[in-house]
């Protein structure tokens, strides 16, 4: 029991992810003035990108979720549609970050369960003589994967139409956003060249 | 690395040339060996991490529990004792400086793996700046189109046309290349852009450009589309309109119904090797503009082999299946895929008995490839005993230089255009049908 209650200690880090991950979402649909021409959720990420920079930064694969975190740039004339385009890519990215970061930690969580009741059963300690933490080879560990699959059959067909209706989505508006500045650029030019 | 697949296809073009047959076979030989050393390095490189559960990066996110960061140790020290011995990376002097430590195979591989990666790894903790420069562009759009798989793809598929039997047409063999090379890049991009997260979180897979923000997901649609819409008009209206469906339908089959279904099935397995089949099949009718059974049977070589090939490989890939939410046989139906993958390679000895019956290949063909398809028979036997991790490398392996052999000695044994024109038969047909599509 006790064992049990340390296996699930290791979730803790799980559940303060998340809240990072919701807190992050809101300060980005909040406050829609006070963002203009600064960047969002650096703060937690250890990072702020130069202030000269107009691009979006991408960092290391998270701890959790093993998906590269994306702090986007305001630009300060951000037009309505590129304002959706980035709101867009923000909402995906902490879904994204939610769920891989929620099932990871769920993975690692049921992983060292089924080794410790398979050590268990076997009459083994979860660290042997040399003080190493024992593990069962890929045969042994099959059954506990093909388990882990079935379980979780639902949640990811759920996410694979989540994710698609997102991709299309965040492309589409990018291709809108791009469109429309390569009109604006067109009319710039074709006012310059009057000039 | 290209070069050695340019090799090999000068060498398959030679076809018509009745003399020196025998040179240019053993030339062939010697390519292909080169081939499979370079299709191992890539393999190793890419995939040994993935073989083998427990290697991983040091540098990598997951705090792992187990015996990983001593196991890595031991690999540093091995890395320095190896270096000396095989300095620069080139495809011979790495292959004998493996032939001579074989005892350190595993850890020679690793070397090569853990070094670019530790590399890679500090670049990686780094936040870098989306901004795409265009010197990068031309190796992230490799990359994205999966270039190397690509110009497997397009190998086969120029088997397929060499095997045709009308007489050779440089320039629709090109055509037909350059098109399917095309469709196959689209096909593979379409593919990155549609598997992000899942790719994030696989070993084998989390550095593609998407999953690292090189290219955004809109440049990489574009980048399909420029490559399929003219890959499919050149097969279409270069080559002829059946080869141009073909492709076609073989995108949607890969894009629409292969990389969705992964997710949701084992069938995808099945469906994937018709997709490896359909290329062959493209050749062939490039050459000769229907469909006739000399393509199906090459069709049916290719989707046979597709099978240990897999399943071997998805043995070691368990682990990352299993948390990435991919329904592969291995996970769900264990011995399933193990059945699947002798069935398979018994039924290359059936289809390669059936290559002279068709006329396509004298019988010569059946009895020099009846080695290496019981070889791989074996091993496909010694995998569906044994179950484990060793026999399933073994028969990944062997599939890589299976593949290539075996259509080798097809090409080498295939019936002369110019016995069967004095037999007479409907071939004359053919040849006058070849010709009138060809013409502009």
């Amino acid at each position: 029991m006790a064992a049990a209650r340390a296996l699930r200690g290791g979730g803790c880090c799980c559940r303060r992810r998340l809240l990072f991950s919701s807190s992050s979402s809101s300060s980005a649909g909040g406050g829609p003035t006070a963002e203009r021409g600064e960047r969002q959720e650096s703060a937690g990420l250890g990072f702020s990108p130069p202030a000269h920079s107009r691009n979006d930064w991408i960092g290391p694969p998270d701890k959790h979720s093993n998906l590269r975190p994306v702090i986007f740039y305001v630009p300060p004339e951000e037009s309505p549609l590129e304002r959706r385009l980035r709101e867009a890519r923000q909402e995906a990215q902490a879904c994204d970050q939610h769920f891989w970061a929620r099932h990871n930690c769920t993975f690692r969580q049921e992983k060292e369960e089924f080794i410790y009741s398979r050590l268990k059963a076997k009459g083994l300690e979860m660290r042997d003589e040399t003080g190493q933490k024992a593990t069962l080879n890929a045969e042994e560990m099959a059954d506990f994967y093909k388990d882990f699959l079935s379980k979780n059959f639902r949640k990811h067909m759920q996410y694979n139409r989540d994710w698609y209706k997102r991709n299309f989505t965040v492309t589409f508006l990018m291709g809108q956003v791009a469109l429309a500045r390569a009109l604006r650029w067109l009319r710039w030019k074709k006012k310059n060249i009057g000039n | 690395g290209l070069f050695l697949w340019q090799l090999k296809n000068t060498g398959i073009r030679q076809i018509p040339c009745q003399f020196g047959h025998l040179c240019r076979v053993a030339n062939d030989r010697l390519i292909t060996f080169q081939y499979f050393n370079f299709l191992k390095r890539m393999y190793v490189t890419q995939y040994n991490r993935d073989l083998s559960q427990r290697a991983k990066p040091k540098s990598d996110s997951v705090a792992s529990p187990f015996r990983d960061l001593q196991q890595l140790d031991q690999e540093k020290k091995v890395m320095y004792k190896i270096r000396p011995i095989s300095p620069v990376p080139q495809p011979l002097s790495e292959t004998s400086s493996r032939i001579e430590l074989k005892e350190m195979k595993s850890a020679a591989e690793t070397e090569d793996s853990v070094t670019p990666v530790r590399a890679e790894s500090k670049e990686d903790r780094q936040w870098k700046e989306m901004k795409l420069r265009l010197d990068d562009l031309p190796g992230i759009l490799a990359r994205l189109s999966k270039i190397k798989l690509t110009a497997l793809v397009v190998s086969t598929a120029s088997a397929g046309f060499a095997m045709a039997p009308v007489p050779f047409d440089l320039t629709c063999f090109l055509l037909a290349s350059l098109g399917t090379g095309l469709a196959s890049c689209a096909a593979n991009s379409i593919n990155q852009f549609f598997e992000v997260p899942f790719d994030s979180n696989m070993n084998r897979t989390k550095n593609r450009p998407l999953v690292r923000g090189q290219i955004s997901p809109l440049l990489a649609v574009c980048f399909a589309a420029s490559c399929g819409v003219p890959g499919i008009a050149l097969l279409t209206l270069g080559v002829n309109p059946l080869t141009g469906a073909l492709g076609a339908f073989n995108i949607f089959l890969y894009t629409c119904c292969y990389t969705p279904m992964k997710r949701m099935s084992i069938a995808n397995t099945w469906v994937g090797a018709v997709v490896g089949a359909i290329p062959p099949v493209m050749g062939w009718t490039a050459a000769t503009g229907s469909l006739d059974a000399g393509a199906l049977l090459l069709g049916g070589i290719l989707y046979s082999w597709q099978f240990p090939h897999f399943n071997a490989l998805s043995w070691g890939l368990r682990e990352d299946y299993s948390r990435g939410g991919y329904c592969m046989m291995s996970v769900t139906h264990p011995g399933l895929c193990r059945r699947v993958a002798l069935r398979h390679c018994l039924a290359l000895i059936g289809l390669s008995t059936v290559a002279p019956v068709l006329d396509i290949t004298t019988w010569t063909f059946p009895i020099i490839s009846l080695p290496i398809n019981l070889y791989i028979s074996y091993l496909g036997f010694r995998f569906y005993r044994d179950a484990d991790r060793s026999s399933s490398r073994k028969l990944f392996f062997c599939s890589l230089w299976h593949l290539p052999m075996l259509l080798l000695v097809m090409f080498s044994c295939k019936k002369s255009f110019l016995e069967k024109e004095d037999k007479g038969d409907v071939l004359g047909g053919n040849h006058g049908r070849a010709m009138e599509i060809r013409l502009p």
